[in-house]
């Protein structure tokens, strides 16, 4: 089968389809949602436990399970982000596209405020791109890269208060917490940055779905097949 | 007063036998984590050095410190350190008072200049000019400042002179301030608690004299030894934590039981003391062995920091929100979840309208 591949997003003869997400960024991409689900529901149990269980303590080790498989996930979530972030240094423009933003670029700034104006209807046609809107990338890059980044930092911290001090969680990460005010606060900013990123998913979805059902291009078979695929040949 | 006289020397004085002192030495070597070996060097020490002074200063706080020290578990350690300290300046233990006890601050300076240890409790308050904390007609933070421009090391006992605690908690209107805030050109060590554990008050004071140095500090200044771990750490509630077993109410089957009182809104998890270990008056109790949560009054900030009784409390954001991470978060991923499927419901019409005029999306 013979595919016709556009060199750029504004190739109106052969813009059917064009590789924008490579097997690394895809693969990562999975982990980082299904690691951070089981975050989400084992740290929400952590904050606020299940009703308390009767017998004796040496029958249950319940709690013990639920911090064990949220460490595990951590890890999980944390090394799959450190994959990724060398896959940005090797992978294609588009494993970048999170780890900053071209502010120094009048048309992004232009692209940016299209994309606001077009999902308040004020706009009817979407520009087309091939990685992230504009839009996109600053919500990608705030409410998912930076919280990564936040809750990787103060996960590991906290991490380091049960494996003790001196241990290297502690030794890299410990001076997190009297930065923040201490324990106390570094818990319940973990947890908030746990609900941020809950937001963050929601509207993610939303935006992912309503893009492949109304927009112009490909959203959610992208990040499954890699291939991003135009509906029109208008510029 | 000779300068010349060692601790033991003033020891004997007060008529502690050697008896008595050798026991002390054991069980400071013990309560330090030192081991059995330097229960000789410590006692040597006292044998042989030059008694450091030790004055005591008091600015804004509730004397729970001075209470808790003097009912140190093992009478001994209160009498010992007693007598290393009484002897100079404590203005609510000694007997002199007014201008007699005033000169003393001044002959220790003369005497000892660079050679005693200056221990706070409280903090100085500093809103107008300090006029909150007066002592002999000046504000406490003078006196402060120049007893520490000539001792050697600075203890901060308890929680006003580590934190701020409970004078400086929002709005903190006499803008109380913590030792190492206001003095910033002196060592300082942090002993925090409301008040801090007498054992571990003797403990540090012991360490200092014993071997003219700090202990070893973690990165807030406060003694690993003592605060190196959480109450969590150690608790022996802890199995039931683990189990997931808690105390739901208090007055229920779990708390008969002595389950976990995590749900409870114990600041176990959160709080560095050596209160599960050490416990308090002479290993009797300590607050969760009584049936009730840790408040965490060993840390920064704890009077601020919303419920005692909840396992989430508040995010402390600058301008005094007092929500918590769950009541925040709850609101920002509902309102999301309402935004999002209203824009579903205008993208549906929007769509169909273009599509109707033959629109311009496909």
């Amino acid at each position: 089968m013979k595919i016709n591949v556009a060199s750029g997003p504004h190739d109106p003869a052969n813009q059917k389809a064009v590789y924008v997400f490579e097997a690394p960024v895809r693969l990562w991409h999975w982990l980082h949602t299904f690691s951070f689900l089981v975050l989400a529901v084992t740290g929400y149990l952590i904050a606020n436990p299940l009703p308390s269980l009767a017998g004796e303590a040496s029958d249950h080790f319940l709690m013990g399970n639920i911090r064990l498989i949220h460490f595990i996930a951590a890890y999980v979530f944390a090394i799959g982000f450190a994959v990724r972030i060398y896959w940005a240094l090797m992978g294609n423009r588009y494993a970048r596209e999170i780890f900053y933003l071209p502010f120094w670029k009048i048309e992004w700034w232009k692209g940016l405020f299209h994309e606001v104006l077009f999902y308040l209807f004020l706009r009817r046609m979407q520009d087309k791109t091939l990685g992230h809107n504009p839009l996109a990338q600053a919500a990608m890059f705030f409410l998912n890269t930076l919280m990564t980044f936040f809750m990787i930092g103060t996960g590991f911290a906290l991490y380091g208060e049960g494996l003790g001090s001196g241990s290297w969680a502690d030794q890299m990460f410990g001076w997190i917490i009297p930065l923040m005010g201490g324990s106390e606060a570094v818990h319940n900013w973990h947890n908030m940055g746990m609900w941020v990123m809950i937001t963050f998913v929601v509207i993610h979805i939303y935006m992912a779905v309503r893009a492949d059902i109304i927009g112009r291009e490909s959203s959610v078979s992208t990040i499954i097949g890699g291939w991003r695929m135009f509906k029109d040949d208008q510029p | 007063m000779g300068i010349q006289q060692t601790f033991y020397e003033a020891m004997r004085e007060h008529g502690i036998t050697r008896r008595s002192f050798l026991k002390f030495c054991s069980l400071t070597a013990a309560g330090l984590g030192l081991g059995p070996e330097f229960a000789g060097t410590i006692a040597h020490a006292l044998e042989t050095k030059p008694r450091t002074p030790v004055i005591w200063l008091h600015g804004l706080e509730c004397t729970c410190c001075s209470e808790s020290f003097i009912r140190s578990g093992h009478p001994l350690a209160a009498d010992v350190i007693l007598s290393m300290i009484s002897l100079d300046y404590d203005d609510t233990l000694m007997a002199a008072a007014g201008h007699q006890a005033e000169e003393i601050l001044e002959q220790t300076i003369e005497k000892y200049d660079g050679n005693f240890i200056l221990a706070c409790e409280g903090n100085p308050p500093l809103n107008e000019d300090g006029m909150y904390c007066i002592q002999a007609g000046k504000p406490y933070v003078e006196k402060l400042r120049r007893m520490a421009d000539h001792c050697k090391a600075i203890i901060a006992w308890g929680s006003c002179a580590s934190w701020g605690c409970v004078q400086a908690a929002h709005p903190n209107p006499t803008r109380a301030t913590p030792i190492h805030k206001v003095i910033t050109d002196k060592p300082v060590i942090k002993v925090p608690g409301c008040p801090p554990i007498a054992e571990v008050m003797t403990g540090v004071i012991t360490y200092m004299l014993t071997f003219d140095r700090f202990p070893e500090l973690d990165r807030q200044g406060r003694p690993k030894m003592f605060y190196g771990q959480r109450l969590h750490d150690k608790c022996y509630r802890r199995p039931h934590f683990d189990a997931g077993q808690f105390v739901e109410r208090f007055d229920d089957e779990g708390a008969r039981k002595g389950y976990c009182l995590y749900k409870m809104g114990c600041k176990g998890p959160t709080t560095y003391n050596a209160c599960s270990t050490v416990e308090w008056n002479g290993g009797l109790s300590w607050p969760v062995k009584s049936g009730h949560g840790c408040l965490g009054c060993a840390e920064d900030n704890f009077w601020d920091r919303g419920s005692f009784y909840s396992s989430v409390t508040n995010l402390n954001v600058p301008g005094g929100v007092e929500l918590t991470a769950n009541q925040v978060g709850g609101v920002l991923a509902g309102a999301a979840a309402v935004g999002v499927a209203a824009h579903a419901a205008a993208s549906v019409i929007s769509h169909s309208v273009d599509s109707n005029k033959g629109g311009k999306q496909s």
